[in-house]
């Protein structure tokens, strides 16, 4: 039995997860989601302010970067608002647990899986909390490449005109998009200097350690001031060493042998 | 149209806090009524139309109805995946506003023309479509429609004159409206356009041609069973949009005849092909593409020649 409420064992739990179920329903997507979740878990352990997922007041969470959906599905597994046997779904048949969440899943907020339309959402739902005259805030989790999207800007522009503080993006920097590194595909540094010339405070924060993202979270002035963003510098893959900083494992699968030794490696001390 | 719209909104908005008004920077001396009375109520966000749909996401899943106010083409085009993953797949009441229906834009060229907007919302069976005909039907349609729990795309005129006879306002989710009798044939209209195809009634009723008139305004949910019963007593139709002739009532009828199995001939007219480099007055353009009250009763004398013509 895991502490739900301890960081560093729910990450462990995320990641077993994440290779479990990617193994059972035979699909990819593993290196993103192992680069988010340690934010995840910082996330659903002590920043995200939910009482319950049906609570209109709560803190509200887009994962802007929908193809890593498992390690969300395996956050609110193991904060119990999804069963054993709907995680144990994912990806059959008849399932609401795609690889791209669907708002229809109790506690996934907004369906998400196109890249460039999280931010506006999440950007909306943070304009309708002030409106409302309410302090919850909104969390949106970007992946690097999806600084690509034209469309992310404008969400970027509105929310730092308005001054919405009660939006907080981190950005998944782990350096990979589908075809290969985001430093020859389309470059993004400075990308937290980018961000801050649009008006954002932006922070640069190592996206595994939890006690920093943490503090980080907790330190932001969500009351006044401009959006936050969190600058994450992570590693595609990260905890199970032949996946990390490897394209591949974008798409592919693992074998019987990979699932094994993916299982050991996590269990190694980081 | 659209001035009608933005005041009925803002009257609307009077009684129900949730009402949003955002525009992509676009509405000069529309959308004043309502910016000027509700300021806290509305956003002009920029040139930027796949954020407005995102941010109404954003906003209406909090439990605001928001409007999105833009060109047509603008406001349906350019955020058109922002609106089938937002608003139509999370079943939002957020509505999209489309001004300059068909060729409204006359003489601001092919950018300006949606033709094919209906289509294009039309084909998402989560989004529902008002495209009133005159002014009273637009602020008509809006009172029947404006809190219906589920996305609409609300595609308006300018013309704040003009009446189609016998129409008086009427509007109802899935009803046709017929606003004129006839015998030899059935003009079915949808937009600005139904003027026209009352004007080619009345002067087909000059050349002892009875001529009926029906107009549509709502799609999804489409009025099938009106159109259906209608369309039974009638050897010929006519379709009447500043439209594509694919993807939008044209289409829809055709649907409609080839699902009840029905024995009338339909004949679309609309915009048959893209029309690049020829701009002009939307009087001259309704000419140029059929849809002007004299080229549809021209139309319809020729129609009606061929089918009494000895084989």
């Amino acid at each position: 039995m895991i502490d739900a409420t301890e960081p560093r064992q729910v990450a462990q739990a995320i990641r077993r997860i994440v290779l479990q179920q990617s193994k059972r329903a035979h699909v990819g997507h593993i290196g993103s989601a192992l680069s988010i979740t340690d934010i995840v878990a910082t996330l659903y352990t002590s920043a995200l302010n939910i009482s319950g997922p049906d609570d209109p007041d709560r803190d509200r969470f887009v994962l802007s970067k929908g193809h890593a959906a498992l390690a969300l599905y395996a956050a609110l597994h193991l904060r119990g608002w999804l069963t054993e046997s709907q995680l144990n779904s994912y990806c059959a048949d008849g399932t609401a647990l795609a690889v791209h969440p669907e708002h229809t899943l109790s506690g996934v907020d907004f369906s998400t899986g196109s890249l460039g339309q999280g931010l506006s959402a999440g950007t909306g739902a943070a304009y309708a909390a002030r409106l409302h005259g309410s302090r919850r805030r909104v969390f949106v989790l970007l992946s690097d490449a999806e600084c690509d999207e034209g469309s992310m800007w404008e969400a970027v522009m509105f929310a730092a005109h308005h001054r919405l503080s009660n939006l907080i993006a981190i950005v998944d920097l782990n350096g990979q998009q589908a075809l290969g590194k985001t430093a020859d595909v389309l470059d993004l540094s400075p990308l937290a200097e980018r961000w801050r010339s649009f008006g954002w405070d932006a922070r640069e924060v190592d996206g595994h350690d939890m006690r920093q993202l943490a503090r980080t979270f907790e330190a932001l002035d969500t009351v006044s001031g401009p959006p936050h963003v969190l600058i994450a510098n992570t590693v595609f893959g990260k905890g199970v060493s032949y996946m990390e900083r490897q394209l591949k494992w974008h798409y592919w699968p693992m074998s019987d042998q990979e699932f094994q030794r993916a299982l050991a490696d996590i269990e190694m001390p980081q | 149209m659209r001035a009608t719209f933005i005041r009925t909104l803002a009257d609307l908005a009077a009684r129900d806090p949730r009402i949003i008004l955002l525009t992509g920077d676009l509405g000069y001396q529309v959308i004043e009524p309502f910016a000027d009375r509700f300021p806290d109520r509305f956003i002009n966000v920029g040139v930027a139309e796949q954020n407005m749909v995102g941010i109404a996401t954003g906003l209406a899943e909090a439990g605001f109805i928001p409007f999105c106010y833009s060109i047509g083409t603008f406001a349906s085009l350019r955020p058109y995946e922002f609106i089938r993953n937002g608003p139509i797949l999370h079943g939002l009441r957020v509505r999209i506003v489309g001004v300059g229906a068909g060729f409204d834009y006359g003489v601001n060229g092919m950018t300006h023309y949606a033709l094919e907007d209906i289509g294009m919302m039309r084909i998402q069976p989560g989004m529902t479509v008002v495209a009133p005909a005159d002014y009273e039907q637009t602020r008509e349609s809006l009172l029947a429609t404006w809190d219906l729990a589920r996305p609409i795309y609300y595609r308006l005129g300018k013309d704040e004159q003009t009446k189609v006879p016998g129409l008086n306002g009427g509007f109802a989710l899935g009803r046709a409206q017929l606003v004129r009798q006839g015998e030899d044939l059935i003009l079915v209209a949808t937009g600005s356009v139904a003027s026209e195809a009352t004007a080619a009634a009345e002067s087909l009723a000059a050349q002892d041609i009875s001529a009926a008139v029906a107009v549509v305004a709502s799609f999804n949910p489409s009025p099938t069973d009106d159109l259906a019963s209608l369309l039974a007593q009638f050897p010929l139709a006519m379709s009447v949009e500043a439209h594509y002739v694919v993807g939008g009532l044209g289409s829809l009828i055709s649907e409609v005849i080839a699902d009840r199995g029905l024995a009338c001939r339909l004949v679309r007219c609309g915009v048959q092909s893209t029309p690049h480099g020829i701009a002009g007055s939307q009087r001259f353009l309704h000419e140029l593409h059929g849809i002007s009250a004299a080229k549809l009763s021209d139309t319809a004398v020729q129609l009606l020649r061929e089918a009494t013509a000895p084989a």
